[in-house]
């Protein structure tokens, strides 16, 4: 069973001006353990795609189904429980929260989800797993380097051991060395934990680490 | 780290914006609670003066009705009409007194002596007899005229005569019949012998139960002025609700102004919080995208107005106890009315009525807050 599956989404954004088709009869299935790219050219429909592949959109037609769960019928709370419990996702402008420190940024999930006991430790355990030092936890995300930030992103995505990873551009506001270390830690994470990732990315390097590539053209998977 | 955590550190912040939310807050709850506790005063002082003065009818001459005085004949007849309820007539006059070598100007009044008691308490000292040369000092004029050795005990001239001060009364403050605390109090005995005179200038009543008031009233109008007004009665009770009737349509009025001021301090929370979810729209789109559901965000906005509500009706809450105080003691001259339940009472009230504006002015931009599109939320800038 795929962690992910795609079956004939459509996706149309009404507009005064006509109606633009950002999904046009989208069909893919991610297995587990997957590392797979999504590339195309700008406006295709990358970021739409892995926003419904998020739960944080839903197509205009079709039907996705996410972690065993069918989506379209489901209400905004039950779509907010599914990207809780089930998907990590990391930004390209890492999307931390200002207000809290480092370790609270990562242990913002487990609380949600009403794990308070022991959340501080899980949170520290998953940063030293991303390479950040200790005398970062009680800083401030704005006190960090942007591939420091995405660390802590990335820590913060996992800390709920997701089913799955979203990424959308990771490496985009980063320098191409602090982009490869970021790389080859989401690497690791699906090589030694298995951990399923699906990355939109326009750096053609990146096909080094991926499973497979699944190209966009206009809406389209083009083959 | 909660939601509420989150709720105060946004708070903190931007302590500015929060300080001059909380400072509207804080003016609304006192103007609530203090013009509450003051009308509540009003209303004491209202029952205390009734309670006091309340029983209380005066009779004086009709105006135009020839006389300025009552005759023996009208006092008894007034007697008549009030049955068994106590009539105590007084004349009034001023004369000069001398105290050791000084002398002065002293208002006089004179009272049957058997009646005194019943209507001067004194603090030292006891009361004149009729047949005596004895009299009493008021309070005031005792504390003021220390120097002159005008003191229980002492020798007063008044006129070729001589009284001996036999006690100082206690301070009665004003009152609608006499005002005694600046004066000197002489059986009537002395004052008709002394300056020859066989009448009175008013007549106090004493009616025993208060719903009797009316009937008594009635009474001497029927015997005394059925040809022509020969007398005027006047009740304390109708001049004190006349006139804190008055005062009681002012403090709603100023309530009121309180109540708008609190609604101003409503609309500046609500201003700060549409602030504070315009600055934040991409930080709710990060949140509701790893998982905050919309009841989450919408709590975490109104913990923010409860935040400022609590902390304005807090401080407002311990500066209307302090204005309060400030009020009873000198508007009202007695500070104890602010430890009245009912009075504390307006306290709650008002901080209450803080906590309430607050958490109501929140509750649509944490609304708005929580509607925000969170792919639209996140792409914001
Ligand atoms: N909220 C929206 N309202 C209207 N049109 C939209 C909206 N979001 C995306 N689109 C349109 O849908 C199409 C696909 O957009 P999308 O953001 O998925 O492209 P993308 O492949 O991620 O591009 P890029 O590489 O530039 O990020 C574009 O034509 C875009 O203009
Ligand atoms: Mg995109």
């Amino acid at each position: 069973m795929p962690v992910i599956s795609f079956d004939a989404v459509r996706k149309v954004y009404p507009l005064p001006a006509g109606d633009v088709v950002a999904l046009d009869g989208v069909d893919l299935a991610i297995e587990e353990g997957e590392f797979v790219l999504i590339m195309g050219p700008s406006g295709s429909g990358k970021s739409t795609l892995l926003n419904i592949m998020g739960s944080l959109d839903v197509p205009t037609s079709g039907e996705v189904t996410i972690a065993e769960k069918r989506i379209s019928r489901m209400d905004d709370d039950e779509l907010t429980l599914l990207r809780r419990d089930h998907i990590g996702f990391i930004f390209q402008q890492f999307n931390l929260i200002p207000l809290l420190s480092v370790v609270e940024n990562v242990e913002y999930p487990l609380i949600l989800r009403g794990q308070q006991n022991g959340s501080r430790e899980r949170a520290q355990e998953v940063l030293a797993a991303v390479e950040i030092a200790e005398t970062h936890f009680s800083h401030k995300p704005n006190e960090l380097s942007g591939g420091q930030q995405q660390r802590v992103a990335i820590a913060r995505a996992l800390v709920n051991d997701p089913d799955f990873l979203l990424c959308d551009e990771p490496t985009g506001n980063l320098d191409s060395k602090t982009g490869t270390a970021i790389m080859t830690l989401l690497d690791r994470m699906n090589r030694e934990e298995g951990k399923t990732i699906v990355m939109v990315t326009h750096d053609p390097r990146m096909t080094d680490y991926a499973d497979r590539t699944i190209r966009l053209v206009d809406g389209r998977v083009a083959e | 780290m909660t939601f509420f955590d989150l709720a105060r550190r946004n708070v903190t912040r931007h302590w500015l914006r929060s300080v001059l939310a909380v400072v509207g807050i804080v003016i609304g709850v006192v103007a609530i609670a203090s013009l509450g506790i003051m009308g509540n005063s009003i209303g004491l002082m209202f029952d205390d003066m009734v309670s006091d003065v309340g029983d209380t009818l005066i009779v004086s001459p009709a105006m135009g009705s020839g006389s300025d005085r009552l005759t023996d004949r009208q006092v008894d007849d007034i007697k008549r009409a009030v049955g068994s309820n106590q009539v105590i007539p007084f004349a009034t006059t001023v004369d000069k007194i001398t105290v050791g070598g000084a002398s002065s100007g002293a208002m006089i009044y004179a009272i049957p002596a058997s009646d005194i008691p019943s209507l001067l308490e004194t603090e030292s000292g006891g009361y004149p007899r009729d047949t005596g040369a004895g009299c009493l000092i008021g309070s005031q004029l005792a504390a003021n005229s220390q120097e002159n050795g005008l003191k229980l005990g002492a020798r007063v001239r008044i006129g070729d005569e001589t009284l001996r001060v036999v006690g100082v009364l206690k301070e009665r403050g004003m009152g609608f019949d006499i005002n005694p605390d600046y004066a000197i109090v002489v059986p009537y005995a002395w004052y008709s012998n002394h300056y020859n005179e066989k009448e009175y200038d008013q007549a106090i009543v004493k009616v025993r139960d208060v719903n009797d008031i009316d009937a008594v009233k009635e009474s001497i109008d029927q015997r005394m002025n059925r040809r022509e007004d020969t007398v005027n009665v006047m009740d304390t009770r109708g001049i004190l609700e006349s006139v804190f009737s008055a005062a009681d349509s002012i403090t709603v009025f100023l309530m009121g102004i309180g109540a708008v001021s609190l609604l101003v301090a409503g609309v500046s929370i609500l201003n700060v919080m549409l602030m504070s979810v315009t600055e934040r729209i991409k930080e709710i789109g990060v949140l509701r995208s790893i998982g905050t559901r919309r009841s989450e965000v919408m709590r975490m906005f109104i913990y923010e107005a409860l935040f400022l509500g609590v902390a304005g009706a807090l401080i407002g809450g311990v500066l209307s106890f302090g204005v309060g105080y400030v009020m009873t003691a000198v508007l009202v001259g007695n500070p104890d009315f602010l430890f009245n339940p009912a009075s504390l009472l307006y306290i709650v009230f008002g901080m209450g009525f803080g906590v309430f504006t607050s958490v109501a002015s929140g509750l649509y931009p944490a609304w708005k807050a929580a509607q925000l599109n969170p792919i639209q939320a996140l792409r914001h800038e």
